[in-house]
This record gives C-alpha cells, structure tokens and sequence, in this order.
C-alpha cells in the first residue's frame, strides 16, 4: 500500500445521502477477478445521465468525493473502494460512513474522512461557485482545509499511523504467529471443524 | 461488572490486546464465494502464503450461479470466470466447496446454519455484508471486504476495535399474519439506515424469544441494513434443538460440554449497553418499504409519504428522487402499487419456513395475470426438502416458477434481473437504486405479503384474499 501523509486536488461535489454500494458499483461490474479495472463500473447508473455532476466538463480530473451523509451503505463489496481508487479519488468526505465502507478504505488506502455536515455544505457551495477550488486533506495534522476552511477530523490513531507508513496489516499480523498458535492450543475440543482428518 | 452478551463472545476471542491498537481476534469460521474472493487468494499467491486454517473455512458458489440450467456450464462467460476461479483456487489451496450441482451448494448464509457449522458463542465473518444472518445463533458474526478475506485466510484472526454495544428489546407478541420481516423493516424506518453504526446490537425481549431460528436469522440478516457492525441473540432451547443432530453439530460429550457453555451466553442483569431502543411487537402490521432504502418504509395500510412530511433538508430530497425513482405518488396507497414480479427467496427469507408460509398461502390460488412469482430456495437443501413436501407442486400449480438454489434476483448477478421500471415485491434485504437489475424498482417485504402480492397482482397481505377454494 502507498503511503498517505497529505492530498491536494479538485473535488467532486455529490449532493446525495445514503449513497450505497450498489449506487458507487452494481453487482454486474463485480465480476472481474483482478484487483484493478472497476473505474467504468463508479455510479454506472447515474454517468448515463450527462446532467450528472460527475459528467460535467468543469468535474473532470478530480481527486477529492465530497458526498451526502451514510456514504458507503449496504455490501461489503470492496470493489466500491476499488472502482473510486481506479477512477481517480484519494479522499472521500462525508458526515458519516457505513462500518464496512471505512474499514475497507483503510485496508486499501483510500482516505474516507468524517466531517460535519455543514463543513460539507460549505465545501459544496465552494466547489460548486468555482470547480478549480483546491481541497487539501492531510492527514497527519488530521485536517481539510480550503481557502480561510479548516475543518478538523478524526480518525483512530491506528488506521492513521498505518496509512501514514502505507504498512500492510498481515505482515504486522504474522509478527504475532506466536500468540496466535497459543490461542489456537486453548479452543475447546467441539468447536467445528469444515474438514475432518 | 456484568458483561454482554456481545462482550463475552468477544473477550473468548481476544487473541492479543494492545493500548492503541485494535484487538486481534480470532476468527471460528470463515465461509467464502466467488466474488469477494479471488482478489483476496490472488493476494496470498503474490506473497507466497498459505491457508492457515482450512478446516475453518467453507466456500460456496451463490452470488452468480443460474437458477436454471444449472447442470448445464454457466453461459455468462464472466460469471463462469468467477465461479471457475473459485474452483481453482479452493483446489489449490485445499478449501472445502460446494460447487453448484452439489446437494450442499445454496446461499453461504443458509449452508452454515443447515450443515450445524454455525453454533453459539463463535466468530464468523465472510466477505459478504449478510454474514450478520449467523448472529442469531449468538454468534459475533458480520460482513468484511477482501482486503479483510485475505487476512482471515492468511492469519484466521482480523484486526478490530471493540464496537459499543446495543439492545433491541422488542417486547410483547407479533400479532397473527405479522412476521420477523415486519418487524425489522419497522425497525429499520425507525432507526434509519445508519442508526446501528458502530454497535453490535443484541435483540431480545419476548418477541425475540417467540421468533424461530428462522425468524431470528431474518432478524439478524437485516441488521447491516441499519449500519449495525453485527446483530445477534442470546442462544436457548429453540437454538439447541435446531443445532441438535445437525451434520457438523457436537456429539456426545462434546455436545453436552457445548451446551453448557453455550447456556452462559447470556447478557449478565448488572450489565449495561451503550443504547437500547424499545419496541412493542403488538402493534406491528404488515410492513414495507417504498423509496430505495431499506429505511424508506411504512406500514402496508399507510399510504406514499410526500417529501412534505420529512423535516430533515436532506430526507426530504432523498424522498423526491425516490419518489421519482420509484414511479410512485405521494399520497398513494401502499395497497393500489401494482406489482410485476414477486421474488420469494435470498438470505433474509429463502429457508424451509418460508417457503412452507408461502406455499400454505399460495396454495388453491392463481398468480395474477401480468406478474410474475418467481420462488428460489437458500440452497439445495432447502429445495429438496420443500419438494419432499409438496411444496413445489403448490407454486408451479399456481403458475409460479419454480428455481434452483442461489441468490438469484436478490441482487440481479446472475440472469435473474428486473427490467428498467420493472417493479417488484421482493422477500430480500436491499431496495437500492438498480440493486435487482438496472432501472428496476423494489419493494421489500415479507413473505406473506409477497404470497398475497403474487396472487392479487397489487401490494397486498393474506388478509385481502378470498379465501381459496381448494
């Protein structure tokens, strides 16, 4: 995973809530089995529509999601992140993301970033009065910022400190093969096995 | 201080536990299909690592299998990658699967549970959001993506933080005709769908205690559909007898020792939850959904609501675009949305039961001219037995179609899809833009209602039937 200390871009201003992961991929583009390709299938549904924001010339060549609140709702399908992360966004912003959304963010190293809701209204009034409005997020000082806008956000200090050393987590999980082997002496007889010796 | 249910589950599983850091936790099981995982063993491959536990982990073929045809090789050449891939990989790397044309094969949600592998007090996790199914058996068990599926395989722990805990106590009885699907759509329009977030919620109370294990299984299915990290319930008798006898479910002393410790898992009286929400079950109705969120729903009595009736600036839109979406009038009654097809099957309602309810429903009637039923059992099993029963009979009688076992239309992978404006009542879990099919528009609701929709042709409960004469 690269490391992610600090991002400067355009953004994208998506006035919507409850985007799901069927709206940012249908299940019909998750059928490929690289990693890499699902940038055709981001908010296939809606791209059809050339009224749609993300369609408009002035919207071209952005790095930065500024969306509605309850992002990332409904699969777990990682491929939400990985289409956002082929189409070319490093950062989303909303005021609050479904559980599985973030965590898989956070694994695959794109940025999904809490703020207030009426630091989103603010970003989108900004965006939208001039499209070539640059929104910084860093990370390490855990704010965005955009002309006289600082918003502070949280994050935990793990995911933080992983994405900042773009460290992969089953590498630092194997570093504990020990206590795993030692827990795994300690589960009962009938626990169930799928294969039998 | 007492603990919770969810934090005693939780504390067995701790395998190292750090200030500033989430917990590492051991994993029990780990299900897997074709489409959450290739990228996850094409990862282990890259590194040169293996499957620490096989015989912890079950693969199954459901996201994109056909319902028909299914002895014959997959003619979507993509979905045939997917499925080939999976093959492939649980050769490889020496996984239990079961492939499409197995007698085990079927939705991985309704195959744990069936073969006895889902049992009280584990950790399940699946790179599937609906993995909070197994909850009901008091399992911790939800969703994760592939980035976490390769670190399942690799480890069989997975990194977490501890999430705060929540009780749903829904007390009183479900009324007649009122099933566990209402009452976690009715929960759902209460909480919104992001009123679970962070939180593994514990339903209880006497309703919860009166539901079967397929009702609770409804229950715990839907609770990703509200944000919850995970849903579960506290196992007892109706959890020991469904367990009891089960291919995979402990014998002899074995079973006795589980059961005594499976009788622990039980939230201590001195305990405490972060929130609680409170429901009373006796006034529940039939329920369903209108807009393109689970959240988005009403009582099947009430009429559309209007954008008008929300306060928040950001429901209110929410409301116009799914009207919109939805082809639907404010004001309109629930009951006069006529329906093209009817979709009885998936993780939240495709086990025996329900298709014994709606076959007890069905049966002596005709579908509507115009709509279509289209009945797809969880698994193979599943149809077996409900044709050992009769039961199919009763649905290709009344002019249903009668399918193999998948995931079928719930999510529209395989060819299984609504067509654009096409309108469905659907016993599955997601009424989101395109979910079952581009275009396509959803209603989620129960089984019963989806019975009484197939035959009047308009959102309907067995209350409006004329009595069938059989």
């Amino acid at each position: 995973m690269d490391k992610f200390t600090s991002h400067t871009g355009t953004a994208l201003p998506l006035r919507r809530s409850n985007v799901d992961t069927d709206q940012i991929i249908p299940a019909v583009y998750l059928k490929r089995v690289t990693r890499t390709g699902f940038e055709d299938g981001l908010f296939a549904a809606w791209r059809n529509d050339p009224e749609f924001v993300a369609n408009k010339p002035e919207y071209q060549g952005v790095s930065v999601l500024v969306a509605g609140p309850d992002f990332g709702t409904g699969s777990s399908r990682e491929h939400a992140v990985w289409a956002l992360m082929d189409y070319g966004f490093k950062v989303v912003l909303s005021s609050r993301f479904a559980d599985i959304f973030r965590g898989n963010s956070g694994k695959a190293g794109l940025l999904s970033v809490p703020v207030e809701q009426d630091v989103i209204e603010q970003l989108w009034a900004l965006i939208e009065a001039d499209p070539t409005t640059q929104v910084t997020v860093d990370l390490e000082a855990r704010e965005v910022r955009t002309g006289d806008l600082v918003a502070p956000f949280e994050i935990d200090d793990y995911t933080r400190y992983r994405l900042l050393n773009g460290l992969d987590d089953i590498g630092i999980t194997l570093g504990h093969d020990a206590d795993i082997a030692t827990y795994e002496g300690t589960r009962p007889s009938w626990k169930p096995l799928t294969q039998h010796a | 201080m007492g603990r919770t249910l969810a934090e005693k589950v939780w504390d067995e599983h701790v395998v190292r536990s750090t200030p500033g850091e989430p917990d590492l936790l051991y994993i029990d099981l780990h299900l897997i299909h074709e489409v959450t995982s290739p990228q996850a063993f094409d990862g282990l491959r890259l590194a040169g690592r293996k499957v620490r536990r096989p015989d912890l982990t079950l693969a199954t073929e459901d996201h994109n299998v056909p319902t028909l045809d299914w002895d014959k090789p997959i003619a979507d050449p993509v979905s045939k990658t997917q499925v080939d891939t999976l093959r492939k990989n649980a050769a490889e790397f020496g996984v239990r699967l079961h492939p499409l044309g197995d007698i085990e094969q079927g939705i991985v949600h309704v195959v744990g549970p069936q073969l006895g592998l889902t049992q009280p007090g584990m950790t399940i996790v699946c790179g599937d959001s609906h993995t909070s199914t197994h909850g009901a058996f008091g399992a911790i068990a939800f969703g994760i993506g592939t980035s976490e599926v390769e670190h399942v395989l690799a480890t069989q722990t997975l990194m977490q933080a501890k999430p705060k805990t929540m009780a749903v106590t829904v007390n009183g009885s479900l009324p007649e005709g009122v099933t566990a699907k209402d009452m976690v759509l009715a929960l759902i329009a209460h909480t919104g769908t992001g009123g679970g977030q962070g939180y593994i919620v514990e339903y209880r109370g006497q309703a919860i205690e009166e539901l079967s294990m397929e009702g609770r299984m409804t229950v715990c299915n839907m609770s990703i559909e509200w944000g919850a990290k995970a849903g579960m319930i506290a196992p007892d008798e109706t959890t020991f007898a469904y367990i009891e006898g089960k291919p995979e479910a402990p014998q002899g002393a074995d079973w006795d020792a589980a059961v005594e410790h499976w009788k622990t898992l039980v939230t201590d009286a001195d305990a405490t939850y972060d929130a609680e929400i409170v429901l009373d079950a006796s006034v529940m109705t039939p329920f369903v959904t209108w807009g393109t969120n689970p959240g988005q729903g009403v009582a099947l009595g009430a009429n559309v609501p209007s954008p008008s009736d929300f306060e928040d600036p950001s429901d209110k839109v929410a409301c116009e675009k799914a009207l919109e979406y939805m082809g639907l009038e404010a004001g309109q009654p629930m009951r006069s949305v006529k329906v093209d097809t009817v979709f009885v099957g998936s993780c939240t309602n495709g086990r025996i039961e329900d298709l014994r309810l709606a076959a007890e429903i069905i049966e002596g009637h005709q579908v509507a001219e115009g709509t279509r039923l289209l009945v797809v059992p969880g698994s193979v099993r599943v149809r077996l037995q409900a044709m050992e029963e009769g039961l199919d009979k009763v649905f290709i009688e009344a002019g249903a179609e009668w399918r193999g076992a998948g995931c079928s239309m719930c999510l529209g992978m395989n060819p299984d899809t609504l067509a654009p404006q096409e309108r469905s009542a659907s016993t599955s879990n997601r009424n989101f833009e395109g979910r079952q099919g581009k275009g396509g528009r959803t209603h989620l609701v129960s089984v019963p209602v989806a019975a009484a929709t197939a035959i009047r042709g308009t959102l309907s409960s067995p209350a409006d039937l004329v009595p069938a004469t059989v």
